[in-house]
């Protein structure tokens, strides 16, 4: 069995870059979803059969949470009106950098054994997923229009940093110290991650918004790719890391088709003035 | 596992693949193809699946729980809303399919 399920994680990685290829050209690009999502079948159908997985209570709640996310997501996918698709694919995507942020979770709150890279890289992935989850539902929100106001206030850039500051410190501290973190350590760690994703998106004006949300996309990508790295999948590593850069270059060709850079778009709203400088 | 360098080959030849692969895309195609990565990403769910399976103790399972509701819908969401968007293109184009 084991060597059905790597076969079957090889061909949904080819097929995961194949579709994308597809996807780049309007002509072949409706084939192209169909073939990532034969590959995205048949990894997921080969992974209930992945040895080492135990419990059939663990089953059972893998089960319950496929038909209860994928229905929702589901239904509200096919009714959405086709003018609010950037929202809906922002609500995705931070749906996905959520799921990264948790498998990483599960590994630190069992204080796994793990090499000083992996946890590193543990670590990385789950400040990365948790700052586009956290920063993608609050893109929804500002797109659904649950989030009218764009939140700015003096020094604002400085207490960003601040917060993104502490908590690679506090991330520094788990992925250094082996087992031998707490778990409240883990719970303020990733409440940080939480709090920057909001403040990072906050200031930015709705008009930026596919931009911003298309630099979630690639992190959660990089999110993923790291897990990946973390659980030992490559099917997760390439598909993540080709989404995480297909994503930072597509943010780029974004920023560029609105005549503004990428840092423009994340950071001329703190503050006064200044963008129209930059634009120019 | 994947060891270290090898891991590194990997990164480094997704990484290229993934800049190659959208490197001359239209602009038409950009919301499209932000979404369709959106999907592609959804393989966390396999990730998310394998921790749950892995979960040992109430609060890992609920982790776990969580992450592959969230997954599910990121995998399931994805496709659907990209799928709906290129529908379109075989609608006004002559060409697809």
């Amino acid at each position: 069995m084991g060597f059905v399920i790597e076969v079957a994680y090889f061909v949904a990685a080819v097929l995961f870059i194949y579709g994308l290829k597809k996807m780049s050209s309007p002509v072949t690009a409706r084939r192209g979803i169909v073939w990532a999502g034969v590959g995205m079948l048949v990894a997921v159908l080969v992974t209930f059969f992945q040895p080492g997985l135990h419990g059939v209570g663990n089953y059972l709640l893998m089960f319950i949470a496929i038909v209860i996310g994928g229905g929702v997501a589901w239904v509200s996918g096919k009714r959405v009106a086709m003018t609010d698709m950037p929202q809906m694919i922002a609500l995705y995507n931070g749906m996905g950098g959520g799921a990264a942020a948790a498998i990483a979770g599960v590994e630190l709150v069992r204080h796994e054994p793990m090499t000083l890279t992996v946890q590193l890289i543990a670590v990385l992935g789950a400040l990365i997923g948790t700052v586009a989850f956290s920063g993608s539902l609050i893109a929804f929100a500002k797109l659904q229009g649950l989030q009218r106001k764009t939140i700015r206030f003096p020094n604002q850039k400085f207490v960003n940093m601040a917060v993104f500051a502490v908590a690679v410190l506090f991330g520094l501290i788990i992925g250094l110290s082996g087992t031998g973190y707490s778990g409240g350590l883990l719970f303020v760690f990733f409440l940080l991650a939480l709090s920057f994703g909001v403040m990072m998106t906050v200031p930015i004006g709705g008009a930026d918004m596919p931009v911003v949300i298309s630099l979630y996309n690639a992190l959660t990508g990089l999110a993923v790719g790291f897990e990946g790295f973390v659980l030992g999948n490559p099917a997760m590593m390439i598909a993540g890391i080709v989404v995480g850069s297909a994503g930072t270059l597509l943010t780029q060709l974004m920023a560029k088709a609105m005549n503004r850079s990428l840092a423009n778009v994340l950071f001329s709203n703190f503050g006064s003035g200044g963008a129209a400088v930059q634009a120019g | 596992m994947i060891e270290g360098f090898v891991a590194l080959y990997i990164f480094m030849l997704a990484a290229f693949t993934g800049y190659e692969v959208i490197s001359k895309v239209p602009v038409i195609l950009h919301t499209p193809l932000m979404s369709g990565s959106n999907f592609v990403h959804g393989i966390v769910l396999v990730g998310a699946m394998v921790a749950l399976g892995h979960a040992q103790t109430p609060l890992e399972q609920l982790i776990g729980f969580v992450g592959v509701l969230l997954a599910a819908g990121n995998a399931v969401g994805g496709y659907v809303v990209t799928e709906r968007m290129l529908e379109m293109f075989k609608s006004s184009g002559k060409g697809g399919q």
